[in-house]
């Protein structure tokens, strides 16, 4: 299979998915026992964060390949992965502010979850401001790539320093070992919407990947025109 | 230990050059003067919240001024190729970074033992009593700023907006420092027991490894163009 038809692929799934998930979220999943109808901003709050920190992982990853390999295609993939990252960050902290607002009372708070998603966002929204900064291509990459490791090696150690500064998030509810406390249909509801929302992902950073790849491509053909 | 040797001759090379012009030196320590003297205007004079709040101010106004050092440490470096001179020198890349990150951290630690004392006066503070363990907490809060800052400069130097970029990259990086520093800073201001500092000391301890670690593994790169 081409690379356009994978890619063709996954938006399809990717569009049934989420057209599944807001069905899930919506109609198959109960109101909240406590919280109400206001709870299911959940189905979109906890996919987006958790797919954000896959991007993370994928920035880290694919920069650590670049400096070892020098291929462009790491770097592409490193870039693009940043972006939906810092995209997927941002919604995720509006959605929870939004949350946050009628069940505790505040858009806002200093809490040490929502603290340490912020720090992150900003590391990386630094990240891809360094890198519409560096006007040479391959200099870019280099050090976006630094930066893309140091970043993601912060975030154990920010984590760990904000959650002794102070605690109020909710614990997480699934990720935990031990029985789950959340009712079946609201599970089968939020798992739904994480494969939408990694389709989502892999889609848009295909496609995000691809269009980096024929930018290149543009600039060898005018190098090549211009002699 | 040629490796420590060469470090230390490049630390050496850049601390000569400030101690000729002292002008980073001069900048920093008037800097972080003039931010702990304009906070009292920010706190309307009120004692009782400035002193309550004054290890986090004396941090911000050190971490502050540690830009404009470290922004021009690396810079200079650029200016007539001087860098390109640094790369023929027989050394492993690593031997630049640590000597870069020598320079920066003593004019960064002399800055603070300037500030220091300036800090207790302005804001009433007993600092002489306290003062071995603040340098305990100092260090290793220093050391971490100057790792990351020092790499950080590498890869900012000779941009366009370098001076907005390098603070734009510092300090979201070292959060967890400056949490730990400050709250360590106010456990011994305040005459807590030690006790509470250590678990901000072993935090500190452990951001040293893994970002002079990771300088050190990923700086080659960064200059090798």
């Amino acid at each position: 299979m081409s690379e356009r038809s994978v890619e063709r692929a996954l938006g399809l799934l990717a569009a049934v998915g989420l057209a599944i998930g807001l069905c899930a979220g919506f109609l198959y999943a109960p109101p909240d026992a406590e919280q109400g109808e206001v709870q299911r901003i959940m189905y979109l709050h906890v996919p987006l964060i958790l797919v954000s920190y896959l991007a993370f992982f994928v920035v880290f990853v694919a920069s650590i390949l670049y400096l070892a390999r020098r291929r462009e295609r790491h770097d592409a993939i490193a870039h693009s992965s940043a972006e939906i990252g810092v995209l997927f960050t941002a919604l995720a902290i509006a959605a929870g502010s939004i949350w946050g607002r009628p069940t505790w009372g505040t858009w806002w708070t200093w809490d040490a979850r929502l603290t340490s998603t912020a720090i992150l966002l900003l590391i990386f929204v630094g990240y891809l401001m360094l890198r519409a900064l560096v006007d040479d291509p391959s200099r870019g990459a280099t050090v976006c790539a630094v930066l893309g490791i140091i970043g993601f090696l912060d975030i154990p150690i920010i984590h760990m320093s904000v959650v002794w500064w102070r605690t109020l998030h909710q614990p997480a509810s699934m990720l935990r070992p031990g029985p789950p406390t959340v009712a079946p249909q609201m599970q089968v509801a939020l798992y739904a919407n994480l494969a939408a929302f990694a389709l989502l992902y892999a889609y848009l950073l295909l496609k995000r990947v691809r269009l980096e790849q024929a930018r290149w491509e543009l600039s060898r053909l005018r190098m090549e025109v211009a002699g | 230990m040629t490796l420590v040797r060469r470090a230390l001759a490049i630390a050496r090379k850049d601390l000569l050059a400030e101690w000729r012009d002292r002008e980073s030196f001069t900048a920093m320590v008037f800097f972080a003067f003039l931010i702990l003297f304009l906070y009292s205007f920010a706190f309307g004079g009120d004692q009782a919240l400035i002193r309550a709040a004054s290890s986090g101010l004396l941090w911000l106004a050190l971490i502050f001024t540690s830009v404009l050092g470290l922004a021009r440490s690396v810079q200079w470096e650029l200016e007539n190729e001087c860098l390109d001179g640094l790369l023929l020198y027989p050394a492993q890349r690593e031997a630049i970074y640590l000597g870069k990150l020598l320079g920066n951290l003593a004019v960064i630690l002399l800055v603070e033992l300037v500030i220091f004392p300036l800090f207790a006066v302005l804001y009433n503070v007993d600092l002489w009593s306290q003062l071995p363990k603040l340098l305990l907490i100092a260090l290793p809060g220093t050391v971490g700023l100057a790792a990351v800052g020092t790499l950080l400069s590498s890869m900012t130097a000779g941009l366009r907006a370098r001076e907005a970029m390098l603070p734009f990259l510092l300090f979201p990086l070292t959060i967890p420092l400056i949490l730990a520093v400050v709250r360590g800073t106010e456990v011994v201001l305040r005459g807590e027991p030690f006790d509470l500092a250590v678990p901000w000391l072993k935090l500190m301890g452990a951001f040293d490894v893994v970002f002079v670690t990771a300088s050190l593994l990923t700086f080659e790169y960064l200059v090798e163009e």
